[in-house]
């Protein structure tokens, strides 16, 4: 018989790392930092505190907040943590409970100015060979430290499965492909696989395109490129039109050749 | 049937309000304000229209547990789509975010609340920021703020961003997570409605049935409700994905038959498949199977075929792949977003992980699957919230469903990694005093 697949075990076969590691009984517990001692920096200070304004419970601030202070540290590391919490008059340890508890908040190392690019692997996507493009993906940035490859759950985009968010850019559907375009994109400073954004895409439903017809142009003080109506100024790209069909991932298609 | 909620929803700008304004935007929370709020509440019951979030509870009940007096009362529009398989709400909110708002103030009106909050996850990066405009646009315009449109009704929108966590997406959770703590769901009672966000009573509604309120009010909570079949009123987009030609959503009538949507509007699952089985509302409903593809596709035809309309997310799985992928799959997503509060949800999303992957590596008997359907038994309505039973209800249907498959599955993975005979596997005296199938309680 096999072995079972193992399941990563730390000390006295607990699951959880670091849960045996020595703890220093002669320190003070974690109090409220003090804000005249902490320095804080004034842009992170005033998104805090404009956040915390909006809300009858300044805590409810916490997430945003904590947001603010991964995107300028580029994960929410200790002093993150302790900025944070002198601003909002919390202990850190509140923060700490609430960081691990998203997903979208890191707590372990990033390089700051990270690129986060989170690959779908839930049902939907890996129906059409998410699993691939997420291997592809990894091997993609190997060699790219600011770029932070995860596989995430359902990002609520599967009609283009199989799909990714780059530093929150929804792109698909991927080929394996594509995962190298992804990283020259973002090392490049350029939007990343422009002709796969999910913003420019059109509605799926054949009856909204019949009822094209009667739209008229926008006023011209209208921001162009932020709904599927549409495109990037100059568009020259052939998208793929409201109701094309999703082509599976090359390397999936050729598989599934192979089985019939 | 004419389209309704994605109505002219690829017109160039309608996320702006001069866009919305020109297809008549706003119109509807001009009527509703110059009606009193019980007349607006009268019209959304007359309206039949059900949460679209997933439970399917009529909105106007929920509005009418809001107790009255001198309090401070929220509504909470959840925008915490993470539902695997649905994707409807981005769609809306991307596209029209001004129908989202104006259906927030129509409802606070009519519930009279003076407070709301749109909670989004943090993954809906460009949703959030388009909404975030569109409250900025709607408040200069006096659509928003002190004395809407000079009635005596104000209203104060905040858009909250989540940061990624399903349980978010469940309104006590929700709520929780809104007042800025971890994402664990409440003990209920109290309900919501009487005591939520702050303590204080709070409406929480999904996006989509927000957004349909200025709809209602336009034409009338009557011609709504003429709309659809029996107790599903009106339209509902249906999202679908999964092995189909054409993912995407879909605006539907209630009551059209499920094979209309999978192959009409869908196209089917790619030439040369079949579908072996499908998600009707989302991954926390139990699957049904290319049989059922008939059922008429409303709240309680899906009921009566033991399953449910959910969030109305069609997630079609043809012929090419097992029952076992799917199952893990599923599985390890819920195992990962249980919060982890109550014993059977965390011990038994694990453990369901845990029984899958035996199968896989060829360790299981037969009996594994009893034991597996034992569990998802004891799961399904012993949690504080429906997270566990999102699981236990799918993973329980496909073991029902499709036994002989993962029964065969379990001998071939034997036979490949090598494992001993089945007699030998199943632990001493308990072999010959089970005589399957479940329960089994050991």
């Amino acid at each position: 018989m096999s072995p079972a697949i193992p399941v990563p075990r730390f000390g006295h076969g607990s699951r959880v790392p670091g849960w045996d590691e020595e703890v220093d009984l002669d320190k003070d517990p974690a109090v409220v930092p003090d804000p005249r001692t902490t320095p804080v920096p004034g842009d992170l200070r005033d998104e805090i505190e404009r956040a915390m304004a909006k809300y009858p419970d300044r805590r409810s601030a916490v997430i945003p907040a904590l947001y603010a202070a991964q995107q300028l540290h580029g994960w929410c590391s200790p002093e993150a943590i302790h900025q944070v919490a002198a601003v909002m008059q919390v202990t850190p340890a509140y923060l700490t409970s609430v960081a691990t508890f998203y997903d979208m908040l890191e707590n372990r190392p990033e390089p700051q100015g990270h690129h986060d690019v989170y690959v779908c692997t839930n049902i939907s996507c890996s129906l059409r060979g998410a699993d691939h493009i997420l291997d592809a993906m990894v091997a993609a940035a190997a060699l790219h430290e600011n770029v932070h490859v995860r596989a995430f759950e359902c990002l609520g985009a599967c009609d283009i499965a199989p799909m990714a968010s780059v530093d929150g850019e929804y792109v698909g559907p991927l080929e394996t492909a594509d995962a190298a375009k992804i990283v020259e994109d973002l090392e490049a400073g350029r939007p990343v696989l422009e002709s796969k954004q999910l913003r420019f895409r059109k509605s799926a439903d054949p009856q909204v395109a019949k009822g094209g017809e009667e739209f008229s142009p926008p006023p011209p003080e209208v921001p162009r490129a932020d709904t599927a109506g549409l495109g990037p100024e100059d568009e020259t790209l052939d998208r793929p039109g409201p109701t094309a069909p999703i082509e599976l991932p090359a390397e999936e298609a050729a598989e599934d050749e192979d089985d019939h | 049937m004419p389209l309704l909620l994605f109505d002219g929803i690829d017109e160039p700008g309608l996320n702006t309000l001069p866009v919305y304004e020109r297809r008549g935007g706003y119109q509807p929370l001009r009527k509703a304000l110059a009606m009193t709020p019980e007349e607006v509440l009268a019209d959304i019951t007359d309206s039949g229209l059900r949460g679209r979030g997933g439970a399917g509870f009529r909105m106007a009940q929920k509005a009418s547990f809001l107790p009255h007096g001198d309090m401070d009362r929220y509504l909470v529009c959840n925008a915490d789509e993470s539902e695997p398989g649905a994707f409807k709400d981005r769609e809306l909110m991307q596209k029209n975010p001004h129908a989202l708002i104006e259906g927030i103030a129509i409802a606070s009106w009519a519930a009279g609340i003076n407070r709301a909050f749109i909670y989004i996850r943090g993954e809906y990066q460009q949703q959030a920021d388009i909404l975030e405009a569109a409250i900025a646009e709607a408040e200069a315009a006096a659509y928003l703020g002190e004395r809407i449109l000079g009635s005596d009704h104000s209203l104060k929108l905040v858009l909250h961003r989540g940061a990624g966590a399903y349980i978010c997406g469940e309104e006590t959770g929700l709520l929780d997570s809104l007042e800025g703590k971890r994402g664990n769901p409440r003990l209920k009672p109290p309900f919501p409605a009487i005591e939520g966000l702050y303590h204080g009573p709070t409406l929480i509604n999904n996006v989509e049935t927000l957004y349909t309120v200025p709809y209602i009010i336009r034409m009338g909570g009557k011609e709504y409700a003429q709309l659809g079949t029996g107790s599903s009123t009106g339209t509902k987009i249906a999202s679908i994905s999964g092995d189909i030609q054409r993912p995407g959503n879909y605006e539907i009538e209630f009551g059209i038959p499920a094979r209309e949507i999978i192959y009409g509007l869908g196209g089917g699952p790619p030439e040369g498949r079949e579908v072996k089985f499908w998600f009707p509302g989302g991954s926390s409903s139990p699957v049904l199977t290319k049989d059922d593809l008939d059922i008429p596709y409303d709240y309680d035809s899906l009921a009566k075929a033991g399953s449910m309309l959910g969030t109305a997310s069609i997630i079609v799985v043809d012929d090419s792949h097992t029952v076992l992928e799917v199952a893990l799959k599923l599985a390890k997503f819920y195992a990962h977003e249980s919060c982890g509060k109550c014993v059977p949800c965390r011990e038994g999303t694990n453990w369901t992980v845990k029984m899958l992957r035996r199968i896989q590596s060829g360790e299981a008997t037969p009996m594994d699957l009893d034991i597996m359907a034992s569990v998802q038994e004891q799961i399904i309505g012993n949690c504080l919230c429906v997270l566990g039973d999102a699981m236990a209800m799918p993973i329980g249907s496909m073991v029902e469903k499709f036994r002989a498959e993962l029964e065969a599955e379990i001998e071939a993975a034997r036979e490949r990694e090598g494992a001993g005979p089945l007699e030998e596997a199943i632990p001493v005296g308990v072999a010959d005093e089970y005589a399957g199938p479940y329960p089994v309680h050991f």
